[in-house]
């Protein structure tokens, strides 16, 4: 479980040749107060949307490296799932959104006190971004900029 | 994220592709990809995944990159 073997034989070929971006130099934010008081944000690239919302295009070469921005308030069931792997099973998160994007449990946890506050909006990529280089200078910074504009002092980024 | 003042926590479904980027901090869980939080419907154990995530937030940077591994 969670390794190379879950992959079909072209993806293993894929990865083992992949070059990785390494994040160097490897930046670090201080959380300069207890997580009990911070502002949480979502991120997922598990590639939803909600309705209404372009779904993530399978035809940018590279990889769509777009965003969607998702209200907290959203019930999570009711995302659009448009992400273009095939690597991973849809059985779960279609019975479950919150196995990948999950907002009913963020909730959660502001209520109970283990976070100061779940940030009123949420991020969503599409994970599967084979050329990042637009991703890493234009999308994700632009994503920062939105999270730095809620006063968002942690990311929380979930994979698919 | 970071350079803009945003810790960020990630998880992990690679450890060993997570290695190779160096994000500041990871929890690596031992889940196959489409279960990131361990198993749909069940919101106590996906909340104990996220509460692991967030502990990782009180490391120190001397102790980064932090890359931990989840035990379900």
């Amino acid at each position: 479980m969670g390794d190379y073997s879950e992959f079909g034989l072209k993806i293993r070929a894929t990865l083992a040749v992949y070059r990785w971006q390494r994040i160097d130099p490897m930046p670090w934010a201080e959380l300069g107060r207890p997580v009990a008081e911070a502002n949480v944000a979502l991120v997922s690239t598990a590639g939803l949307a909600l309705p209404g919302q372009a779904l993530f295009d399978d035809g940018v070469k590279g990889g769509d490296f777009s965003f969607r921005e998702v209200p907290s308030s959203t019930d999570p069931q009711c995302l659009v799932e448009s992400h273009r792997s095939d690597a991973f099973s849809r059985d779960g998160l279609a019975e479950d959104r919150n196995l990948v994007f999950p907002i009913d449990r963020m909730h959660e946890l502001e209520r109970e006190g283990a976070i100061g506050r779940f940030n009123a909006r949420c991020i969503s990529f599409m994970g599967s971004i084979t050329a990042p280089r637009r991703l890493m200078l234009e999308t994700a910074p632009r994503a920062a900029e939105i999270l730095v504009g809620d006063g968002v002092d942690v990311a929380l980024l979930v994979p698919v | 994220m970071e350079k803009r003042g945003i810790a960020t926590v990630v998880l992990s479904l690679l450890r060993d592709v997570t290695e190779k980027v160096g994000p500041p901090r990871a929890l690596c869980v031992p889940f196959r990809h489409g279960y990131p939080l361990d198993v749909p419907s069940n919101p106590a154990r996906q909340r104990r995944v996220i509460k692991a995530a967030l502990e990782l937030l009180i490391r120190p940077r001397s102790e980064a990159p932090v890359l931990v591994d989840y035990v379900p």
